[in-house]
């Protein structure tokens, strides 16, 4: 599931409403398509959890009933913890999402990450290039630090090191934790990359 | 062997590394995860292509299902990796591994290949390779898995004989059961695989190469196929099931895109229209068809299973389905509003299809194509598709009418006795058919013509007919990127070389499977992907195994010509094919065969079968005659027909 891309993503969740038998609601013009927005994409080899999205649907069902339905209807690594009815005049998930919290585990041993970690915080910026853009890394950490106790929903091996990081995610300002790791200089191919939760605006 | 920890470990990292991951992981939904330890026999099903399109084919779906509803045996996937992954895993010392549980192949009992086309053999020898296991089926032992193939391209086995412990000759259904029914006996009293081949043998549709030896003459031409052992049968007659088993609708669904995006329900089986190029409508003969309710239902269970937003309606000719009116009524009443679309490929054309496809209301309106297959009456009653210029401009002025923009056409090239004139009248007929478009709406109107090349396929009554040569679809296809140009025009073609390696696969003999091992060995593979097709590669194997592929292809052959694939049978007599080609080449036609039956072969080879399940099961019209009946066949031990419950 981990490696399956965002716009895949987003289909594996209409066929689960589909398969949950929900009635999706459909935009309208020459091709509809279903009214479902993922706040957030998770980029190819993350996880995530506490994940959110907006689903339309045609008819008014009590949250239970939707969230029994879709319970089981899931593909495999797609978990719903919680259901929530919305006014449909809020603004939408992309527009309030603040930041976002990872946690990161290395697959291999990392030298020196609190000296690393410690000097890159204190740097005023840190220029970086993602899609031939240059752009400023340091703005975009909100908080960075090494795990007092590593959390208990991530099975850790003795001696495995841990980062937490907050990035802001704020549409055209979004941090990129595997350009973090890069900028510390490591290798983001051998770290696990986790994203605990999405912070919205109030 | 590596363990599947050890495996996904490595992975891992591996994973980040290629393009379409997914392709790797497995984990969709549907699946079927076993315990490993609980389950004697292990099948791995392998489709020798990508993911991608391996994922949409319905034939290992269908064992798929079959297979994991049995308690003692469970069935896991395989898939050709990408070159980029395949450096990976050979790189880290990885063999390739099952999707579901991540067993190294090598770890199964049975290795089942799809081979519903020809350019698929090297993939498959390739994948024989990275699971680390020989590909010689002499070379391996009793400690290796038991390695068959079946689909299609299976019905000239003789390529790939080599390589594989043995073949399924028709459809899977039933046999597949049996193979491991047998399996298993022989598997219990640890005999030899000789016993094994042997047992294997003697199961109606299966064909173990080892059994048999083929003796040429000096020229090169086949003398004669002969069992080496009493007990191996000979012809080997392909298999069939009496009445189609219920529709599968548990598909996997895969989180990335595939080339079908959609739940498959196969609405008929077979065609009875006859075309004489037509490989699939000689060899899925007799027509069989699922009822209304049957397919409904399989609609309605697999929409719900997968949560797929298309529903395709398969068959070889969906027109010919006897109930086709209700049936896309019932669709189009049950499923409006579900937001679903329906495709209903393999239309006759007549403007009754473009009603039906009118009648499922499919928002997309993509395109409509229709498959004309020579531009000439007089060409088109050389390949027995009979169809008059105006019963097609009618058709396409309708379908413009209706709404669609776009038309495609599908032509093929290289018919016996085709002239350039036939070929120039392609253009001809794809400007009449975009005027007729341009009179109803316009500039809008688009045609697009697909001009494949006729490849002469075993089993057709045009087996004897030699391929065009090079020079000839050069000059055919220059001619046609000549004169087929123009705004609203559109041409696809595929390349001569393409068309020549297709054919030399199809046709060749014992010999040529050292010729695919030598061209695996220089580095061919996926030789269906325009991107990765080596000719050159094909070419130096030819030399260095010494043959002639223009012996494959140019040479026009006699009636009496003894065919590589000669002890296959199909259930239809070599005689009638004959009769058939001499006719073409009279410029007779025949008609659907559902009418009146021209004893192609297939009541009598299947006459105890067509007897349980009688009446409109078949679309053969009822034929009684006991000479008929005498001259069977079919296997008369009954313990060969099976009687299977479940």
């Amino acid at each position: 599931m981990r490696f399956t891309g965002h716009l895949d993503l987003h289909r594996a969740w209409e066929r689960a409403f589909r398969r949950a038998g929900l009635p999706l609601a459909y935009s309208e013009g020459f091709n509809p398509h279903p009214r479902l927005n993922l706040a957030s994409a998770l980029p190819l080899g993350f996880t995530g959890e506490r994940e959110a999205l907006d689903a339309w649907l045609e008819q008014d069902l009590p949250v239970e009933d939707v969230q029994v339905a879709l319970l089981r209807a899931l593909p495999p690594g797609l978990q719903v913890s919680q259901i929530e009815s919305v006014d449909l005049r809020l603004p939408a998930l992309q527009t309030s999402l603040e930041a976002s919290e990872y946690q990161i585990t290395f697959q291999r041993p990392f030298p020196e990450l609190a000296e690393r970690l410690a000097a890159l915080l204190l740097a005023d910026s840190l220029p970086r290039r993602w899609r031939e853009r240059d752009y400023d890394l340091r703005p975009l950490i909100l908080d960075a630090r090494l795990p007092d106790a590593p959390p208990p929903s991530l099975p850790i091996d003795s001696g495995q090191q841990a980062l937490c990081l907050r990035l802001s995610a704020r549409e055209s300002a979004t941090g990129r934790p595997d350009e973090v790791i890069a900028a510390l200089g490591g290798d983001p191919q051998a770290a696990r990359v986790h994203r605990l939760r999405l912070l919205f605006k109030e | 062997m590596l363990s599947p920890e050890q495996i996904n470990n490595q992975l891992d990292r591996i994973l980040f590394r290629v393009q379409k991951p997914a392709r790797y992981t497995g984990g969709e939904i549907n699946q079927v995860v076993k315990d490993w330890e609980q389950i004697p026999t292990k099948v791995a099903l392998v489709f020798p292509d990508l993911y991608d399109l391996g994922m949409s084919n319905l034939g290992l779906a269908i064992l798929y299902e079959l297979l994991n509803q049995r308690p003692d045996v469970l069935a896991e996937r395989a898939y050709a990796p990408w070159s980029d992954f395949e450096a990976e895993i050979r790189a880290a010392g990885l063999p390739l591994y099952s999707l579901e549980t991540k067993h190294p192949l090598a770890a199964f009992d049975i290795l089942g290949f799809s081979l519903p086309y020809e350019t698929l053999y090297t993939n498959t020898l390739n994948i024989l390779d990275l699971a680390g296991l020989p590909l010689f089926s002499a070379q391996r032992d009793e400690t290796h898995p038991l390695v068959i193939a079946g689909g299609h391209a299976a019905f000239n086995p003789e390529p790939m004989h080599a390589f594989m412990d043995a073949f399924v000759i028709g459809e899977g259904e039933e046999v597949i059961h049996e193979i491991v029914d047998v399996y298993q006996a022989w598997k219990k009293c640890r005999a030899s695989r000789l016993e094994l081949w042997r047992s294997l043998s003697q199961i109606w549709g299966v064909y173990v190469p080892a059994l048999y030896e083929a003796q040429h003459h000096p020229d090169g031409t086949v003398a004669r196929i002969t069992p080496l052992d009493k007990a191996a049968p000979m012809p080997i007659i392909k298999r069939i099931v009496g009445k189609l088993p219920p529709a599968p609708t548990h598909f996997i669904v895969p989180y990335i895109d595939t080339v079908h995006n959609r739940a498959p329900v196969e609405i008929s089986r077979g065609c009875t229209r006859g075309c004489r190029f037509c490989h699939a409508g000689i060899i899925s003969r007799p027509v069989r068809q699922r009822s209304v309710t049957e397919i409904i239902q399989a609609v309605e269970q697999a929409l719900s299973n997968t949560g797929y937003e298309e529903v395709g309606l398969l068959s070889l000719s969906s027109s010919d389905y006897t109930h086709i009116v209700e049936l896309v009524e019932t669709v189009s009443q049950r499923f409006a509003g579900r937001h679903l679309s329906i495709s209903l490929p393999s239309l006759r054309i007549a403007s009754f299809s473009v009603d039906l496809m009118d009648a499922l209301k499919d928002s997309r309106r993509s395109g409509f194509t229709l498959a004309p297959e020579a531009a000439t009456e007089r060409m088109r009653q050389i390949i027995n598709k009979p169809l008059s210029d105006t019963q097609l401009l009618e058709t396409a002025g309708a379908v413009f009418k209706r709404g669609w923009h776009n038309l495609k056409l599908y032509f093929m090239i290289g018919h016996p006795s085709e002239t350039l004139e036939d070929v120039r009248a392609i253009s001809d007929l794809c400007k009449a058919v975009l005027a007729e478009g341009r009179k109803t709406i316009g500039r809008r109107a688009q045609v697009t013509a697909g001009v494949s090349t006729f490849i002469p396929k075993p089993h057709t009554p045009f087996q004897w007919a030699p391929c065009d040569t090079f020079e000839q679809i050069q000059a055919k296809q220059d001619l046609l990127k000549r004169s087929l140009r123009g705004p609203g025009l559109k041409l696809n073609w595929n390349s001569p070389q393409d068309t020549m390696l297709e054919a030399w696969l199809s046709r060749g003999d014992r010999r040529m499977s050292q010729v695919i091992y030598q061209a695996w060995k220089l580095g061919a593979r996926f030789d269906a992907w325009k991107d990765r097709f080596r000719f050159d590669l094909w070419q130096q194997a030819f030399t260095e195994v010494d043959l002639q592929p223009d012996f494959y292809t140019h040479r026009p052959r006699p009636l009496t010509e003894v065919f590589p694939w000669e002890h296959i049978n199909a259930g239809v007599r070599k005689k009638y094919l004959a009769d058939d080609y001499q006719r073409s080449q009279a410029g007779l036609t025949r008609d659907d065969c559902r009418e009146q039956c021209y004893a192609c072969g297939i009541l009598p080879s299947f006459a105890a079968l067509r007897r349980l399940n009688p009446g409109d099961l078949w679309q053969c019209p009822e034929v009684r005659s006991p000479q008929v009946l005498a001259s069977s066949l079919q296997p008369t031990n009954p313990s060969q027909i099976p009687a299977r419950e479940n």
